[in-house]
């Protein structure tokens, strides 16, 4: 196990209205075998112990899968190591003398509360809008009585992986959430359950994106270059497809 | 403190049926007139939310993160367990349930087991109905694996990461009734009180965790889905915020405490290996199915593993369990995991660590197959060593997972406090003294989809309710109560940080002393230095805890502070009931009470019951309560796994 020094430039910023801005700050003897919120913790405690306030950021699970931790370091969100979330990117990958530049994930649709911490709440107004099949608890057929194909039902998994962790937008130019809104719309259109209610869910989805001021896509591809999940931008193609037939049989 | 568990009479496949029909109903035009608190958004949280509403109820559903999706149910990776018998190979209703009750060494009710193991079949019905993408055979039937304690194959997977498929499914049916209007969601707030008016649960008092503001919320009834109380070691595989508050203000509001020193220490997880470590991450039980657990023969053995030769290898658990081997339940693996490097013989640098090796499974069913069975799990875990599992055997060792101790419920899932009910984790009822895999998530569904409609029915349609505002006194008086108490919390952070501590640091501390003294082993002269020792930890904590910022604001280090205040005050009662248990158990393993073989030993004439505290205020010791456990259905025996 070695250890490595770094400096930190942090944005810093005390709530939604105030002025924000990069701080720096030196941090010494990290171990690599911290993961990089571990390293912010040390941080924090040592801030703390200087009687100053700590960063502020948003993790829960550390395991990659609840989503809730993320910011962009260097200018990639969730920073350099392919398909890992914050919380699973680990010291090791950095080096002695190394700066570190950590902001939040921005886009007009997620505001900064506090630091690194923003709200995501328009992707779950996303899903509100039609992100599920409509069945009711209680009556559901036999679940084998429904054969799926194996390829199919990989398929779906592969998008139905999204963590909503909300990379693809911050690191978007556009800020648009299509491969968020994408892969929640390929999972139910390649599953028979979500047959029903293909049509009014591919438009009542991408409509409650533009609602939330989410921009739209031209193809960058910087969302699945970042996505910690692997999510492919072939389920973005998928959901052009899915809109343009609702839209030419029901608009 | 009663404790009428209210079993209904009859057989035990007629009990749930019987009581389905003997509970009153509300009509459904009435329902839109009664509402209905549901705190937490997990698996429980999120499918009771959603029935509820679907039912008819108006529901306010609160969670402490950002979006109802990230309960920590999200991180469950294995599967969910159900009597389907898909494979034929001997399965039943009453199967699972004898494995639960079993796995749970006899300290469960049945009646609560047995429902739990029939409407398991539903809840695989439910989540294909909504869209889960379980993995399938190539025909289109569902999968299904073995998963430790079982002979059978009956755990639904979706690949590492049934939690999180499951989660969304709910999480799904949630949104659609917060679009419909029928739940009003409050994200980012923590409960911080239950409130009670006339002796019932009429609304809880939370903190808004981005203003800071307290606020009170008034209801019907009140649903605790709040989850487990790991977290009070410092180090679990739970999630940061996973914490005992809400269970514990219920507690001390009349709420009795089940078990609370039943907590599983899960085998398989990422050896510690820092100080500054933040938490422990679980890799699924279901590698056990492939990966071999062991160990060199030779204590002072440094060669590299590959280098190791079979000859020179000690597979402990083949050897001493031959029938179930590699699959024995959590308690039995965690603890001779224990057993192994106390003799000296552990791995890695810390020596706490044994391996899980995959070297053989590769070699039979070839990388491919074993890739596409394990690949998440191993990239995960070369993230966080740098190692990979396919080249080079994992390193394990047991971690704090799961507590199957918690708030007191009846058959009905209501606490000791009428109109509050507790669900999914936060409930002691199921497991007993230990859970088997994958039947987590089933409980958490089970509770939330087919059963605590029936009982919020019977409670709403038994019981006449005035209306209740938040500006009543019980809400009033909840609210100061709460402020004030954040107030003396933050009252040592004026002038400085010389001479005080940070939350961490007592956390940490706190953490030590359970781990090492209530953790995988118990004796009676470690339980109670660890309780002469809680008092000044906790002392140190009211009078030396440094906090930086205000209560106005986002202020995580006081949402910690407030958490860590709650497990100091948990601690006693945790450590209280270990002491008084002095038979062995499922998790509870009290090394004056062993088999010859350092087996469990179970004391089934003195110790066959629910133990239940009840709070008496600050200045009082707790007082036990006893709820026994008749078995009328199955017959206690010394589990083996041999």
């Amino acid at each position: 196990m070695s250890s490595i020094n770094l400096t930190l430039k942090i944005w810093r910023q005390a709530n939604s209205d105030a002025l924000g801005g990069l701080e720096t700050y030196s941090l010494d003897g990290i171990h690599t075998d911290m993961s990089f919120l571990e390293m912010l913790d040390v941080l924090n405690e040592k801030l703390t112990k200087e009687g100053k306030d700590p960063v502020a950021f948003d993790h829960d699970c550390r395991e990659g899968i609840c989503g809730m931790c993320g910011a962009v370091v260097n200018g990639i969100a969730h920073g350099p190591e392919k398909e890992t979330t914050l919380c699973q990117l680990h010291m090791r990958h950095f080096k002695t003398g190394d700066t570190l530049v950590i902001e939040p994930f921005r886009s007009r649709a997620f505001p900064v509360r506090k630091d690194l911490l923003v709200d995501r709440s328009a992707l779950d107004r996303i899903i509100q809008a039609g992100g599920y099949v409509s069945v009711n608890t209680g009556g559901a057929p036999d679940a084998n009585g429904l054969p799926i194909a194996s390829q199919r039902a990989e398929l779906a998994m592969d998008a139905a992986a999204c963590i909503g962790c909300g990379a693809c937008v911050a690191s978007c130019p556009n800020g648009a959430a299509m491969l968020f809104t994408s892969a929640k719309i390929s999972q139910l259109a390649l599953l028979p359950q979500g047959q029903v209610e293909r049509k009014q869910r591919a438009l009542a989805m991408v409509a409650q994106m533009d609602v939330e001021g989410f921009g739209n896509c031209t193809n960058a591809r910087e969302c699945e270059a970042v996505c910690p999940k692997g999510i492919s931008i072939r389920n973005i193609a998928r959901l052009n497809r899915e809109y343009l037939t609702a839209v030419l049989s029901e608009g | 403190m009663e404790l009428n568990s209210r079993v209904p009479s009859g057989p035990l496949d007629k009990k749930w049926s019987n009581h389905r029909f003997a509970n009153k109903l509300v009509n459904p035009a009435n329902r839109r007139k009664y509402s209905v608190i549901v705190v937490g958004t997990g698996l429980a949280g999120a499918s009771a939310s959603a029935t509820l509403a679907e039912q008819g109820y108006q529901v306010k559903t609160f969670c402490i993160q950002d979006s109802p999706r990230r309960a920590h149910s999200i991180a469950a990776q294995g599967g969910i367990n159900a009597a389907k018998n898909y494979q034929n190979d001997g399965d039943s209703i009453h199967r699972l349930f004898y494995d639960t009750i079993k796995g749970g060494d006899f300290r469960a009710r049945e009646a609560n087991v047995y429902r739990l193991a029939e409407v398991s079949n539903q809840i695989i019905d439910q989540c294909v109905a909504q869209g889960v993408p379980f993995a399938r055979e190539y025909g289109g039937t569902l999968a299904n694996r073995s998963f430790g304690g079982a002979q059978v194959s009956r755990t639904f997977y979706a690949r590492g990461q049934t939690g999180q498929q499951l989660l969304l499914g709910a999480y799904g049916a949630l949104s659609r009734q917060i679009r419909s209007g029928r739940v009003q969601m409050f994200a980012r707030r923590e409960m911080m009180d239950v409130v009670v008016v006339d002796g019932r649960a009429r609304g809880i008092t939370v903190r808004n965790i981005m203003t800071g503001e307290i606020e009170s919320h008034a209801a019907d009834a009140v649903i605790l889905a709040t989850g487990g109380y790991g977290n009070v070691y410092f180090l679990s595989t739970n999630a940061m915020a996973s914490n005992v508050t809400a269970a514990w203000r219920a507690h001390k509001r009349g709420a009795g405490f089940a078990n609370p020193s039943f907590v599983q220490i899960h085998p398989t997880c990422i050896p510690v290996h820092g100080d500054y470590q933040s938490k422990l991450t679980l890799m699924s039980e279901s590698l056990r199915n492939d990966g071999r657990v062991w160990v060199p023969k030779n204590k002072d053995d440094k060669r590299r593993p590959a280098d190791i030769p079979d000859s020179d290898r000690d597979y402990y658990l083949e050897n001493k369990y031959p029938s179930f081997g590699n699959l024995v339940p959590r308690d039995v693996a965690s603890r001779n995991a224990k057993e192994q490097c106390d003799q000296g013989k552990g791995v890695g640098s810390t020596g706490l660590a044994v391996y899980l090796d995959f070297a053989e499974a590769i070699k039979r069913d070839g990388r491919d197959t074993i890739w596409k069975k394990y690949g998440n799990l191993f990239q995960m875990y070369e993230k966080i060593t740098a190692s990979d599992p396919m080249v080079e055997p994992m390193m394990i060792y047991p971690a704090v997972h799961y507590t199957m101790g918690g708030l007191w419920v009846d058959y009905d899932l209501m606490t000791t406090i009428p109109g509050l009910f507790a669900i999914g984790e936060c409930n002691f009822s199921d497991h007993g003294a230990n859970r088997l895999g994958a039947s987590a998530l089933m409980q958490g569904l089970a509770d939330g989809y087919f059963i605590i409609a029936t009982s919020v029915a019977h409670y709403l349609g038994t019981n006449k309710f005035d209306k209740a505002s938040e500006h009543d006194a019980s809400f009033i008086d909840s609210r100061r109560w709460v402020e004030d108490r954040i107030a003396r919390i933050l009252r040592n952070s004026v002038g400085g940080t010389t001479g005080k501590c940070t939350v961490d640091e007592i956390h940490k501390e706190l953490g030590r002393l359970m781990w090492d003294n209530c953790g995988m082993a118990r004796n009676r002269q470690g339980l109670e230095a660890a309780l002469a020792e809680l008092p000044r930890i906790r002392e140190t904590f009211w009078n030396r805890v440094y906090l930086p910022g205000s209560n106005k604001e986002i202020n995580q280090s006081l949402e910690r502070a407030g958490r860590v205040a709650d497990f100091l005050e948990f601690a006693d009662i945790m450590i209280r009931d270990a002491l008084a248990r002095e038979e062995s158990c499922g998790c509870h393993l009290r090394e004056e009470s062993q088999t010859e073989e350092n087996e469990a030993k179970r004391d089934d004439a003195n110790y066959s019951h629910v133990s239940v505290w009840e709070h008496r205020g600050e200045e009082q010791e707790p007082l036990m309560h006893k709820e026994p456990l008749v078995f009328e259905f199955v017959t206690p025996t010394q589990r083996s796994y041999k």
